[in-house]
């Protein structure tokens, strides 16, 4: 029995996950400012008490565009997670269970959608899908569904020679009871590994397209497209880079923290 | 080694087969029509059947994609239409400079994660191991397009150290590497950590301390060679990562590479330029994987058996 150590990144990462999720829910309905709002008189004008985070360049607040634009980036990244998950574990699934032809088959797919380095696969897309929020969910996934394929694949084929696998196998267990009551349980824990570190990667990938303009366009408020039109202004109105790009870095921050607490807690080596 | 090497560059083939089919089919079989989209949903009709036959979107599938692949085999990639220059022309051009600041983001990412890493491994759990992995975890949240925005504030408004943006001699080199490089430099770390607390507890690492040798100077001598083994695989897997940090990178700090040439390419719709930087961005990350392959296999001889 291995004692019960002290984990500080799952605290402080379940934490800072809360809290951004609190915000993201609830700083909308208690900061009711208009994130689309355009006041010309409060061009660029630096953090004040009614607007905690200064305004932009058509003068909309900072802050309740940070606010909305967790929404957007938090729920992109559970749907875009999501749905890699699910593609990923039944495509992973059906190699590891299909035989090695098949497996073979799906396994070069892989490598060849691996072979496009980092986001350039969801750039590509989303430069022929076009911009708007379900393209770049698309391309998202299209680019992040083969983690989840490797993990489930790699999983099953070990698991599969276990004894107690085995010993279920022999006792008369159907493939289903087996999958559900004897796979799955141990391959949740990988995979729940793996979806924690997805949800802040996507978040930065999500930043990096619509900076790059790929993703949400303006005026609808993102971290990335804010990042993108302060840079202009970086010498007059740093705030303006200053609070997308924490939240970003704070988000990011959260879920790497949870995710190495996740891995610890159940002795699984990220 | 000589038949390492064959079989590698033997694998190599279908798998670069495999990366030009699927750019093939990003571009020509996701929905969206690239002529409509680069004259305007008002052109004429009779405008956009002359361009599609001019590019040869209105011939057969098949056909399109054979006369790409020939055309791959000959490194002809085809003509951009805003440069209305050879595709492959424009890529040689700009390649150099992305190669560039890869390079010296990768050896900035080395020079960080090296001393970190050592000091964190040496003393797991001390407060140089804190101190490190501290910086660790926060250098691998801080996403690039806020890391460069952050130092160009820093280093060129600020402190006017550095100038802010181009590609003109070795100072302009700096902030994009530190930029593409921190990230990595992060995971490096983390990973040579990793590798040295496993390896001071083998038994060369007891046999070295047991002749005398002070703990670091076991760690230096004999630990670290056995730990880089681990690390050239990361160094390998992070280069995709990396690659595509110089894309956002590139633009951050107006930097005339090829992700520069791609983002501009993508807003012109120009597609067959969109095409050959693709291709050339996925191709390089397969030559440089395979690269560290032999690398790895070069430091650790195991490998070229299985």
């Amino acid at each position: 029995m291995i004692a019960r150590g002290r984990n500080p990144s799952l605290s402080i990462g379940i934490s800072i996950v809360v809290a951004i999720v609190l915000l993201a829910i609830t700083g909308p309905i208690f900061f009711r400012t208009d994130p689309l709002a355009i006041d010309l008189a409060n061009t660029l004008a630096a953090p004040s008490r009614a607007h905690p985070f200064g305004c932009d360049a058509l003068g909309r607040d900072v802050l309740a565009r940070v606010l909305w634009g967790a929404r957007l980036s938090l729920s992109i990244s559970v749907v875009v997670v999501t749905a890699s998950l699910l593609v990923g574990s039944a495509i992973g699934g059906a190699a590891a269970l299909a035989g090695s032809r098949i497996d073979n088959l799906v396994m070069r797919g892989v490598d060849i959608v691996l072979a496009f380095p980092g986001i350039l696969l969801a750039i590509a897309l989303a430069a022929i899908l076009g911009p708007g929020l379900v393209d770049l969910a698309i391309a998202l996934t299209a680019m992040g569904w083969t983690g989840y394929a490797r993990i489930v694949r790699g999983e099953l084929l070990t698991l599969r020679e276990r004894e107690y696998v085995l010993a279920a196998e022999t006792l008369g267990a159907t493939r289903s009871r087996l999958l559900i009551r004897h796979l799955m349980p141990a391959v949740a824990g990988p995979l729940a590994v793996q979806a924690t570190f997805g949800v802040g990667g996507i978040i930065g990938a999500e930043a990096a397209l619509s900076f790059l303009g790929l993703g949400a366009l303006p005026p609808t408020p993102s971290w990335g497209n804010m990042l993108d039109a302060g840079r202009a202004f970086l010498l007059v109105a740093p705030h303006l880079t200053t609070a997308p790009g924490l939240a970003i870095g704070l988000s990011i921050l959260g879920f790497n923290l949870l995710g190495d607490g996740i891995a610890q807690k159940i002795g699984h080596r990220a | 080694m000589i038949e390492y090497l064959a079989r590698r560059l033997l694998a190599l083939v279908p798998v670069a087969l495999g990366v030009a089919t699927l750019t093939f089919a990003i571009i020509h079989l996701v929905p969206g029509d690239p002529v409509v989209a680069m004259l305007g949903e008002s052109a004429a009709p009779a405008d956009v059947v002359a361009m599609r036959h001019q590019m040869g979107l209105d011939r057969p599938l098949l056909g399109q994609y054979g006369s790409y692949l020939g055309g791959l085999a000959v490194g002809d990639l085809g003509e951009s239409t805003s440069y209305r220059r050879p595709v492959a022309q424009l890529i040689v051009e700009r390649f150099p400079a992305t190669i560039e600041l890869a390079a010296a983001g990768m050896l900035v990412a080395i020079l960080i994660a090296f001393p970190l890493g050592i000091i964190a491994g040496s003393n797991p759990g001390g407060a140089g191991d804190l101190g490190a992995m501290g910086f660790a975890i926060i250098g691998i949240s801080v996403p690039h397009i806020y890391l460069g925005p952050l130092l160009m504030i820093l280093f060129s408004l600020d402190l006017r150290w550095l100038p802010l943006t181009g590609r003109d001699g070795f100072a302009h080199l700096i902030l994009p590497a530190l930029t593409l490089g921190t990230a990595l430099a992060a995971i490096l770390a983390r990973m040579l950590r990793q590798s040295l607390i496993r390896v001071r507890e083998s038994d060369y690492m007891r046999t070295a301390r047991s002749k005398g040798l002070s703990e670091r100077a076991a760690l230096i001598r004999h630990g670290l060679r056995n730990a880089l083994t681990s690390v050239v695989t990361i160094i390998g897997l992070q280069m995709g990562a990396l690659l595509s940090g110089t894309l956002i990178t590139e633009m951050i700090f107006s930097w005339p590479g090829l992700g520069r040439l791609l983002i501009g390419a993508i807003g012109a719709r120009d597609y067959p330029l969109v095409e050959g930087c693709v291709l050339t961005f996925a191709m390089t990350y397969v030559v440089v994987n395979m690269a560290t392959d032999l690398v790895y296999a070069a430091i650790d001889p195991r490998v070229r058996i299985s």
